[in-house]
């Protein structure tokens, strides 16, 4: 079920190599406007160099990448960022002494334009772009529903909610794309089923595209309108998730035939 | 102040009174709530503004006069304007405890025949929606948070904002004006912890006598600050917020979240608060956690100041006479430890608090009061609107809940049993005249259940629920509620069931103090990774072991309970929990379905296994169900003095 919407971001052709091992060979898909698109595979297919290459992190050798029209060959994280694309991290990386406040505060830094100046004597702009990020910030915290923590250091948190937290940094960037890097690793069902429901959210109600990278089955079968799957750095299949699940390759390379 | 409340004579219901308030504090905050990270305040005007708005949208959608509006959420401003906006119209609000499952919802909105539903969220309303086949009277629901709502397409569902555009402004006066003291203005449902639901109904007369013996009794003011927390389907909410807002004029605030309650209290600094024992245990749970991981300088200055309070506190707070040493060095503590201490507790400012529902532990109790907390007891019902006793604030104890309140009679009957009578007491149960006639006598008496006894100088005291009491095989009285609490006030100790009715002797089954006891165990480096691993550790069993023991030696030197020592105990692999209907929603014990589900631990106590292997049916939060199974150790605690001689074990 595959929407209608306009192509978000295309790859075409993209090859990132690391001296002679090849992570990713000639790999091409499309993310449209809206979708819940899932990026699966077994380890070291090529999936976190994929979400890399995306947000400019890795420079591909060969190949274009597509995003809102514009072609790039070689894009910076930060500019990535500032076109609107954010993401989380396999490895949560949020800043361990900072409160959730101050944490997702620091996902509105690249829409700030005060000095420093002006922010450090919180003046003129630096105090009204303050109050106006806060209160942005302040929504992306009551849409995640971690007003309890708030104010409490991020690394006295369990897991599952640093993880939350770190969601709300990548939402607080009002992103058109938004990656996701395993963001149900090393949970527990509970903790899972809510992080499913503020991916759903985040899709339905703020109408945010998202690409995801995840492990759970399940999840990726319930969550995604469509699904990528990549094997030794070479796509294998793309389509729904049913039609993704009945392909023999799909079977053979990754859910049935083990690599070991 | 006592003399500015308004004559309830004339205004005789809460939408009257709120008319009142509208034209005589404008301006004066009624309602807050945390919204946002900042709080938003509604005057006393905008209340009646948004309730007028509401019933106006309400009544367009067909809502008539008696019909009843069940209320399902979180305190919501928005859910306490529909509450009003029912009562406007002359429709009878039924608030819903937010947090049962939709089983245990539908009985209670089908037995209430609700015809309009006001749901806080998508979860409600999917609860709702779930049962709606079982609920003929329901004809349309009403939801205020529109999050997740958009593909929903029922033509009965309404947004909260669509409803206030709906309906014409005025009207709204005609409708209050036809409201009298003796309709019925809501309709509660006991929790039941015994059997099904029965809904109480209350009258605008009982609320508001009720309301007004309190605040006279307690010198309420304009300027109290008031945190609405708990259930609004409980009495105490709608008595303590909603009905003494109205009738004194203060604001009552709803917190950010049910999560966020520590910090929004804290905030705010209320002066008049109301709390189960629970809420203060775990306050006194959380400081001695925190003390104990504090430098060595602090404890010392924290102990001895606690000390000092001890000595000192409750005499200062009751007005007696303390020598002049200790009063200094009370001053001095007040800087130093009780006031940052009450501070960070968000009790600073308290005037009043109450605590009720259970016995309180003495050292809780003693804790709090000695730091300058007017922290008291009282007893009530839902069946009196709240108040039967209340202490007063110049003779405070620890084991009484005080003398009856204004206007309330009480009696004690032969089987002693606590039976009142008071302007609160309510009409009936709704749809039940056979438990209202077994309540309720002809002549206004109202049986408690309880089990108690009335002082010399007539301060009452609760043993325990009257059908509960029992008695050991050889005669010795049996309480069981009694030793449970004395149990539960070791804060390693959660929970606890004991058992003993025609018994040779008393066991025990026990819950311990995740946080607590997890504390402790961390600080030992002992690891556990889940409550049942915790409590299975020997470790633990020892502690516990050590506290029934000692709790043995201290009833051994009271002559009535020295039979009632626990003999033997266990401690079980998982938390007794009201998802698996072993608790009630307000966190009682449900002693019967309790004994027959665990059946096979109770014969292992009293047959003298070492160990017993034991599978119980869990319920996971999104309702599915499984079992967890645990091997558990059966402990023989050390019996003190003469309740020693026990059958074979």
């Amino acid at each position: 079920m595959t929407r209608p919407g306009d192509i978000l971001l295309s790859v075409k052709e993209i090859s990132l190599r690391f001296g002679g091992v090849r992570a990713l060979t000639d790999v091409s898909f499309d993310i449209h406007e809206g979708e819940i698109f899932a990026i699966i595979g077994p380890n070291g297919a090529g999936k976190s160099s994929m979400l890399n290459c995306i947000n400019g992190f890795y420079h591909p050798q060969e190949g274009t990448i597509t995003f809102k029209g514009a072609e790039r060959r070689q894009m910076r994280p930060h500019e990535a960022a500032a076109q609107g694309i954010s993401r989380t991290f396999q490895n949560i990386a949020l800043f361990k002494g900072m409160t959730t406040l101050e944490n997702v505060m620091t996902g509105r830094m690249l829409k700030m334009r005060a000095t420093l100046a002006e922010q450090a004597l919180y003046f003129w702009r630096g105090r009204r772009e303050e109050i106006e990020h806060r209160e942005k910030v302040e929504e992306v915290i009551d849409f995640l529903e971690i007003q309890s923590i708030r104010k409490t250091p991020v690394g006295r948190l369990p897991y599952g909610l640093q993880k939350r937290v770190e969601l709300a940094r990548a939402l607080a960037a009002e992103p058109e794309l938004l990656l996701l890097d395993e963001p149900m690793a090393g949970m527990n069902v509970e903790e899972k089923e809510d992080m499913c429901r503020f991916v759903l959210s985040t899709n339905h109600e703020l109408g945010t595209t998202i690409a995801l990278i995840e492990h759970d089955m399940g999840v990726v079968m319930d969550l995604s309108d469509r699904v990528v799957v990549l094997d030794y750095g070479k796509k294998l299949a793309e389509g729904t998730p049913d039609e993704v699940r009945g392909n023999q390759d799909v079977i053979d390379a990754y859910l049935g035939v083990s690599h070991d | 102040m006592a003399g500015a409340l308004p004559d309830v004579a004339q205004h005789d219901t809460f939408p009257k009174l709120l008319r009142y308030n509208a034209e005589h504090r404008a301006s004066v905050a009624a309602v807050r709530e945390k919204d946002l990270g900042i709080w938003q305040t509604w005057t006393w005007a905008d209340f009646r503004d948004a309730v007028r708005k509401l019933a106006g949208g309400m009544k367009a959608l067909g809502l008539k006069r008696g019909e009843k509006v069940a209320i399902v959420g979180d305190n919501r401003p928005r859910l306490y304007f529909a509450m009003s906006a029912a009562q406007s119209l002359g429709a009878i609000p039924v608030p819903v405890y937010q947090d049962a499952v939709a089983d245990e919802m539908r009985f209670v909105l089908d037995h209430a025949e609700a015809a309009f539903i006001v749901a806080e969220d998508q979860e409600q309303v999917d609860k709702v929606l779930s049962q709606k086949e079982h609920l003929p009277a329901l004809r349309t629901i009403i939801y205020d948070d529109a999050r997740g709502m958009r593909d929903y397409s029922e033509s009965f569902l309404h947004a909260y904002d669509d409803v206030v555009g709906m309906g014409r402004e005025g009207g709204w006066d005609e409708e209050v004006d036809l409201g009298k003291g003796g309709d019925t203005a809501i309709i509660l449902y006991t929790s039941g912890t015994t059997g099904t639901p029965k809904g109480v109904v209350l009258s605008y007369d009982n609320l508001l006598l009720c309301a007004k013996i309190g605040a006279d009794f307690e010198h309420l003011r304009e300027d109290e600050v008031v945190l609405a927390y708990l259930p609004m389907a409980w009495v105490g909410d709608n008595v303590l917020s909603y009905c003494q807002a109205h009738l004194v004029g203060f604001s009552f605030a709803c917190p950010e979240s049910p999560e966020t309650v520590p910090h929004d209290l804290r905030e705010l600094g209320p002066t008049y608060f109301f709390a189960p024992p629970r809420v203060f245990e775990n306050l006194l749970t959380q400081v001695t956690i925190r003390m104990e991981d504090a430098a060595p300088l602090k404890q010392r200055v924290f102990r001895f100041f606690m000390n000092v309070a001890e000595r000192a506190g409750a005499d200062i707070l009751e007005g007696r006479k303390v020598g002049l040493a200790n009063r200094f060095l009370y001053r001095m503590g007040e800087v130093l430890v009780y006031g940052p201490l009450k501070n960070v507790l968000g009790l600073s400012r308290l005037r009043v608090g109450y605590t009720a529902g259970e016995a309180i532990g003495p050292e809780i109790f003693r804790f709090f009061r000695s730091l300058g907390i007017n922290l008291k007891q009282l007893y009530g019902q839902t069946e009196a609107s709240v108040f039967v006793t209340i202490q007063t604030n110049d003779d405070v104890r620890p084991d009484s809940v005080g003398p009856p309140a204004p206007g309330v009679e009480l009696r004690i009957t032969e089987e002693g049993e606590v039976l009142y009578r008071s302007p609160g007491v309510f009409q009936e149960y709704y749809k039940n005249s056979e438990a209202t006639a077994e309540t309720k006598t002809g002549d206004g008496w109202v049986h408690t259940g309880d089990a108690g006894v009335i002082d010399d100088d007539g301060h009452l005291r609760i043993i325990d629920r009257a059908k509960d009491v029992g008695r050991l095989a050889n005669g010795t009285l049996f309480a069981p509620k009694y030793l449970e609490n004395k149990l539960k006030f070791y804060p390693n100790i959660r929970e606890a069931v004991t058992f003993g009715h025609e018994r040779d002797f008393v066991t025990a089954m026990i819950n311990i103090d995740m946080e607590a006891v997890g504390n402790w165990a961390e600080r030992r480096n002992i690891a556990y990774s889940s409550y049942q691993e915790l409590a299975a550790r020997p470790e633990v069993l020892d502690i516990v072991e050590g506290h029934v023991s000692e709790f043995n030696a201290g009833l051994a030197a009271d002559p009535q309970f020295a039979g009632s020592q626990i003999h033997r105990f266990i401690v079980l692999h998982k938390m007794l929990d009201a998802d698996d209907g072993e608790l009630t929603r307000t966190q009682k014990v449900r002693r019967r379905f309790i004994s027959e589900r665990y059946a096979p631990a109770i014969d292992a106590l009293y047959g003298g296994e070492g160990s017993i292997v034991l599978e119980t049916p869990v319920t996971f939060e999104d309702g599915r169900s499984g079992t967890i199974t645990g091997d558990l150790a059966i402990r023989d605690a050390r019996i003190s003095g003469a309740g020693g001689e026990r059958a074979a074990a």
